[in-house]
């Protein structure tokens, strides 16, 4: 066969080795959710290697927490995961109130309960609208926009702002919810509760869908657990754990009388399972697929709390009760506490030492985690399942670089 | 026109040219201003989907005036060239592109010979100017010096050139049963009712024509298919780097390429600009004629044809802000694994159906193609003899035309 090629002066031989080019997705892309920079190692279209450089938001806001007081630091808190700020505010209000051991009455815990469910709805309607303009759809990222504005709405109401609120704070909440607030926010739930079937038609059950995100970046078990991931990545892994009911006593007695079941797939079934889309055959557990679902569901399983501390919040007679001074004196000691928040386990490192304004703080994000799973998700993938696979980790980079 | 001229005094040369040079101008400007109008209207459309209102107040009411203004935002916007660009290469695609899309246009009928150049291989000579444009694709993803271009030039190449299979092998099933390449005696043979379009003349052509819509649409690039710009992987695709002028260059071709595709669509299978209901022959009215009545028919065509691809292009805006994108894998496993094949059975499905079933099944109903000009008038209840020999004469000029290749559809076994 040699011979024949050298012999024919017709055949000339192509050195045919591909050489992998590095690529910069980001930090300027407009599928990197923020100003993440992916560099990806690709051979054609397949992603040999794909590290993700972070950095680029970082506000050093930690190291303000350590020279304001734990009030004060509230706004700085918002600007996290900016997606769900309330939950966010919870986070760092309860693991004060856990080094302080103060507690909050009734209404103010059913009112968090309310807030911060509210709050997944509309951090988890990014992430779902975000996600089909990752893969190229651009309708539901809007429809998906439509049902938050009124989230936003209600939130406006009851603190004046739409996305940094500093509303949940270090011993309740700054004010109450005005009237008629309620009867907004049911009305708000039932007309959401039929457009999630939208949602489900263009995204969940589409053919092109499924095909982009079933059996791709598939995270198993052993590889969540590895990484620390947490949320909707983890419980999409099959991983049956939710800090709000395994969490540390503070946090669950939150959630003290509510009945929720934890979206996570269990033999082969999620809970609720015949009122949901099927899951398609290629799925397999662990991939994007799966990860988004889990948030689909745990968008109704929030509605659900919605209504239940709805109706608590209401039959709840006390004042809501004054939060904590501005700057009250720290005890001495630490505590650490890691709250649900949308995107994961949210934890909130606080070190007092007998003055207003902390020693310590610090925060440990569930995006970070969940972001240093890409390497292993994207290897050997192509390039149109970068996106794909990032997205469906559902990262904020403003709780990644803090 | 020319003659027009000649008979005036002129030359017969720069009779020839003025009249090509309005030809000309006159299908720049269909392809600009539908340009204009379908920017406009897939704005109007994505906002409609999206619960918005789209553009509002410029030009008064509906913000139809808002492409013109993007035209002027974006020739006053600076012309940027990567640093490490192929310059010539980079001025240039642009054009390619365009040209290619512009030039298909001369063959294209939008109503009986109202054509820019009446070609005997017109089909041929629309598929492959319009595989052209990929030329301007490749060249500006290769000049750009852009990583993301470069990929976006690959994928395009490798789309539509794969994609050029079973577009034209659905392309040639109407070809086969008009037994002639020319699009005007194509569409010709599917005047009278709606049941006589290629598109109803059997099974097979029926759903060959969901393939040709398949392919025509991955062969413009538009979602699902739209890799070569995929926006949230590939941030622009191959104009990633274009700005201005040059950038809407691109554009319009795009939605130049849009029209086309779906005109063509309408001219093989969806009867050209014979309307779903002879109206023009009804009350008597030809095209043979030459007189107001023929032009008044003409008139009647160009707003079947142009409302025929119009809706075909407005389907593929409904599509591209409903679907998301498909990945390159995947987009080739649907043109080699599914649009081929299937093409490839339909075409043989209707070549034996056009041999031994030429009647269709429900013989009168369905006629078989090249008997329609002759005999469709004078079926069961009929009309009147009056326009008849109209109808015929343009038939028979249609047959002069394509005595050569059409052999088949005449050679009907009864």
């Amino acid at each position: 066969m040699s011979n024949l090629i050298d012999d024919d002066p017709r055949i000339i031989e192509f050195d045919v080795r591909t050489d992998e080019m590095l690529v910069n997705m980001g930090p300027q892309h407009p599928s990197t959710h923020g100003v993440l920079r992916l560099v990806l190692r690709t051979d054609g279209e397949i992603v040999s290697e794909t590290e993700p450089h972070i950095g680029y938001l970082h506000r050093c806001a930690e190291k303000i927490g350590e020279n304001v007081t734990p009030r004060q630091w509230i706004p700085y808190t918002d600007r996290l995961d900016y997606l769900a700020a309330m939950n966010m505010n919870l986070g760092w209000a309860l693991t004060v109130e856990k080094l302080m051991r103060h507690g909050v009455g009734e209404k103010a815990r059913h009112l968090r309960v309310l807030i911060a469910e509210l709050n997944r709805i509309a951090s988890h309607l990014v992430g779902m609208g975000a996600y089909g303009l990752d893969l190229g759809t651009f309708s539901p990222f809007l429809y998906a926009f439509r049902e938050r504005e009124k989230i936003l709405d209600l939130f406006e109401e009851a603190c004046g702002a739409r996305l940094t609120y500093s509303y949940l704070t270090v011993g309740g909440a700054t004010a109450d919810l005005p009237p008629g607030w309620l009867q907004k926010c049911e009305a708000f739930l039932d007309q959401f509760e039929p457009i999630i079937k939208e949602y489900h038609a263009l995204l969940t059950t589409n053919a092109i869908f499924v095909k982009r995100t079933a059996g791709v970046g598939v995270l198993s078990r052993e590889m969540a657990i590895d990484y620390g991931c947490s949320g909707p990545v983890l419980r999409g892994s099959g991983v049956d754990q939710d800090m709000r009911r395994d969490g540390e006593s503070l946090y669950t007695g939150m959630y003290d009388g509510y009945t929720f079941e934890v979206a996570v797939q269990k033999d082969g079934r999620y809970p609720r399972d015949h009122t949901y889309p099927s899951v398609p055959k290629e799925a397999v557990l662990g991939d994007c697929w799966h990860r988004f679902f889990v948030r689909m569901l745990e968008v109704v399983q929030s509605m659900d709390l919605v209504r239940q501390s709805i109706d608590r919040y209401a039959a709840c007679r006390e004042p809501l009760g004054e939060p904590l001074k501005l700057a009250e004196k720290l005890p001495v000691g630490d505590a650490y506490l890691e709250t649900e928040a949308p995107k994961g386990q949210m934890g909130f490192y606080i070190v007092g030492n007998g003055t207003p304004i902390p020693w310590r703080v610090r925060a440990r994000s569930s995006s970070f985690s969940n972001l240093s799973v890409t390497h292993e998700l994207c290897r050997g993938c192509l390039i149109a399942d970068v996106p794909a696979i990032v997205g469906s980790l559902d990262i904020v980079m403003g709780e990644i670089d803090r | 026109m020319a003659d027009f001229l000649i008979g005036l005094g002129l030359p017969g040369w720069l009779a020839w040219s003025i009249a090509a040079l309005v030809a000309a101008v006159l299908l720049l400007n269909v392809i600009a201003g539908g340009a204009l109008v379908f920017i406009w209207a897939e704005r109007k459309i994505a906002a409609r989907i999206q619960d918005r209102l789209g553009p509002t107040r410029t030009g008064g009411r509906f913000g139809w005036l808002q492409s013109l203004a993007d035209g002027i935002k974006l020739l006053a916007k600076e012309d940027l060239m990567p640093e490490g660009a192929d310059g010539l290469l980079f001025r240039l695609a642009p054009y390619v592109s365009f040209c290619a899309s512009f030039c298909a246009f001369i063959a294209l009928p939008f109503a009986f010979d109202v054509v820019g150049q009446r070609l005997n291989v017109g089909v041929f000579f629309v598929v492959a100017v319009l595989g052209l444009e990929v030329f301007g694709v490749i060249l500006a993803g290769y000049a750009s010096a852009s990583k993301w271009s470069l990929f976006g030039a690959m994928r395009e190449a490798a789309q539509v050139v794969s994609y050029e299979v079973p577009l034209g092998m659905c392309v040639v099933v109407p070809v086969m049963l008009a037994g002639t390449m020319d699009l005007v005696t194509i569409a010709e043979k599917q005047s009278g009712w709606m049941s006589n379009w290629y598109l109803f003349h059997d099974p097979f052509t029926f759903v060959i024509f969901w393939v040709y819509v398949t392919c025509a649409v991955a062969s413009v690039n538009r979602a699902p298919f739209d890799l070569a710009e995929a926006e949230s992987e590939l941030v622009a695709g191959f104009h990633t780097e274009y700005s201005g002028l040059r950038w809407s260059f691109f554009f319009m071709a795009e939605y130049g390429s849009m029209f086309l595709v779906s005109a063509l669509a309408a001219v093989l299978f969806l009867g050209g600009w014979n309307g779903p209901v002879p109206i023009a022959q009804l009350v008597g009215l030809s095209e043979g004629t030459g007189d107001s009545a023929g032009y008044f028919v003409r008139l009647l065509g160009l707003a079947n044809l142009i409302g025929k691809a119009t809706f075909g292009v407005l389907l593929m805006m409904w599509v591209r802000w409903t679907l998301p994108r498909l990945r390159i894998d995947q987009v080739m496993t649907t043109c080699l694994k599914y649009c081929t094949p299937i093409a490839a059975v339909m075409f043989a499905g209707a070549m034996f159906w056009q041999l031994f079933l030429p009647g269709g099944l429900l013989p009168g109903w369905s006629r078989p193609a090249g008997e329609i000009r002759e005999g469709w008038l004078e079926g069961p209840g009929g009309l009147s003899a009056t326009s008849a020999p109209a109808a015929v004469r343009s038939a028979g000029v249609a047959a002069a035309e394509s005595s050569d290749s059409s052999g088949l559809a005449k050679r009907s076994p009864r």
